[in-house]
């Protein structure tokens, strides 16, 4: 089937692409857009790397057909720092060990990000839940859900945008 | 992935037409068709998408139930103020299901359709598997079944029904409509599966171009509910063995109850022997496990799946106790 013309929103910027209509969001965003802070894991749904968040949403840009992001506002990982300004997420990642390969860790930040924003002050059985879809190899998780408290309980947790 | 056409129908009508072609597939959330589609398990040569059709709606109906339409995703039905308030079984179960990412996209009438996870129906060079190439043959039955179903099996698949949350419709008794090239009509969600018998890739009622508009669920007043989930893992894994109850407990006696099992089942298992067994009885531990003997009595375990049957009544054992505490 011939490409087609998708037009979203990408952290804040209209753009538009031409693609195949189903591939993959991931892959609009890593090679049509050179957006390549979103990560491939499974391909499948399981793992969760390529989590972003679509209309609000938490998604896995792995499962989703670009033709059903037409319209649709998509956040990165790279909408979360401002210019050298990190996101108090990624703050905490970096000072309490939540990454070590770094694969899963755009899909983490995500996931936490999408946490954070629904629920400021997550239990820790919150957080466990929040981060259910995503899988980490490395860390064990202990530090993933430190970063995430430490991250909580840091000024402009929710607020840190453009 | 291989080549194929893409509709965009704005309206039920236009998609039920453009659907009814051979090789039509209805697309909505994707978490299932589109996962195998790349694994080549699925070939559509037409895609027919319908999250644009005006589906996505929750309604209270005058008879104090339920309708949900087909494209309400699974996150939003699971947080939906009624359903948590009268259908608990049904939020419990969409929250034990699958990961946020996947709740998020999934809809009721996909989830509905939801495929197995055979693995050897979700590998095409793994071997025969007659859900896929139909009068091949069943790799599972005396391959890796450690996951497979002792209940509703035949010689030809013994692939289990993955879902929660039709296990939780089992249990509500939802009605299922559906429109199609011949019109509409509704089929209760007990008589819309099919056993696999020597048709196992024949898994539901649906005839070609049929679409899964919306689901009723009736009114649950005065129902004690709880759906139990036991797994691998804590989380994101699909059931070994779950149970959902809706009980009507009237002076420490069970006035009425339905039971549903997953994990264990070729399709959603409704219990009706442990039904019975329970109906009028006082919700004792006693009565509890005569239930659960009553539901596995049919089981037919495989060679590595035998721990199912136990884990199974357990599970129903436990689900019973707390619904009714």
């Amino acid at each position: 089937m011939s490409d087609c013309r998708i037009q979203l929103t990408i952290n804040g910027q209209q753009t538009s692409v031409e693609a195949p209509p189903m591939k993959r969001l991931l892959d609009v965003l890593r090679e049509d857009l050179d957006l390549t802070g979103t990560k491939e894991g499974c391909g499948e749904g399981e793992c969760g790397s390529c989590s972003v968040r679509m209309n609000g949403e938490l998604v896995n840009s792995c499962m989703v057909p670009i033709l059903q992001a037409h319209g649709a506002h998509i956040e990165t990982v790279e909408s979360l720092a401002i210019d050298a300004e990190l996101h108090p997420l990624q703050k905490a990642f970096l000072e309490c060990g939540g990454a070590q390969c770094g694969i899963c860790t755009p899909g983490m930040l995500m996931a936490a990000t999408h946490l954070i924003a629904h629920n400021p002050n997550p239990s820790l059985e919150q957080i466990r839940e929040g981060l259910a879809g995503n899988l980490c190899r490395c860390t064990g998780f202990i530090k993933i859900f430190d970063s995430v408290i430490t991250a909580a309980a840091m000024e402009g947790s929710r607020t840190h945008a453009r | 992935m291989n080549q194929f056409n893409y509709l965009h129908p704005a309206s039920t009508d236009q998609a039920v037409s453009s659907a009814s072609s051979d090789g039509s597939k209805f697309i909505a959330g994707g978490t299932t068709l589109v996962d195998l589609m790349k694994l080549y398990v699925e070939n559509p040569s037409t895609l027919v998408d319908v999250n644009d059709l005006p589906l996505a709606q929750v309604e209270s109906l005058p008879n104090g139930g339920l309708r949900v339409g087909a494209m309400v995703r699974n996150s939003d039905l699971a947080f939906h103020p009624t359903v948590k308030e009268k259908y608990a079984v049904l939020s419990e179960a969409l929250l034990s299901g699958a990961s946020p990412q996947l709740r998020n996209m999934a809809t009721t009438g996909g989830n509905l359709l939801q495929r197995t996870r055979c693995p050897y129906f979700r590998d095409v060079t793994a071997g025969p598997c007659n859900k896929r190439n139909p009068g091949t043959g069943c790799s599972a039955i005396d391959g890796f079944n450690r996951t497979m179903a002792i209940l509703g099996t035949s010689d030809h698949c013994i692939a289990t029904h993955p879902s929660d949350m039709d296990v939780a419709m089992t249990a509500l008794e939802a009605l299922i409509f559906i429109e199609g090239p011949k019109g509409k009509r509704s089929v209760p969600i007990n008589d819309f599966y099919k056993l696999p018998g020597d048709t196992p890739h024949i898994e539901n009622v649906l005839e070609p171009g049929e679409l899964i508009t919306h689901v009723e669920i009736p009114p649950a007043i005065s129902t004690k509910q709880h759906y139990l989930k036991l797994r691998d893992r804590a989380s994101y894994e699909f059931a070994l063995a779950s149970a959902a109850v809706v009980a009507r407990v009237e002076g420490g006696h069970i006035h009425s109850v339905r039971i549903a099992m997953g994990g264990v089942g070729t399709r959603p298992w409704r219990a009706h022997e442990a039904e019975a067994v329970l109906t009028g009885k006082p919700a004792t531990p006693a009565h509890f496990q005569a239930a659960a003997e009553a539901a596995l009595r049919g089981a037919k375990p495989h060679t590595e799946n035998a721990f199912k049957v136990e884990l199974a009544k357990r599970c129903v054992i436990r689900a019973l106790k707390v619904a009714t505490a």
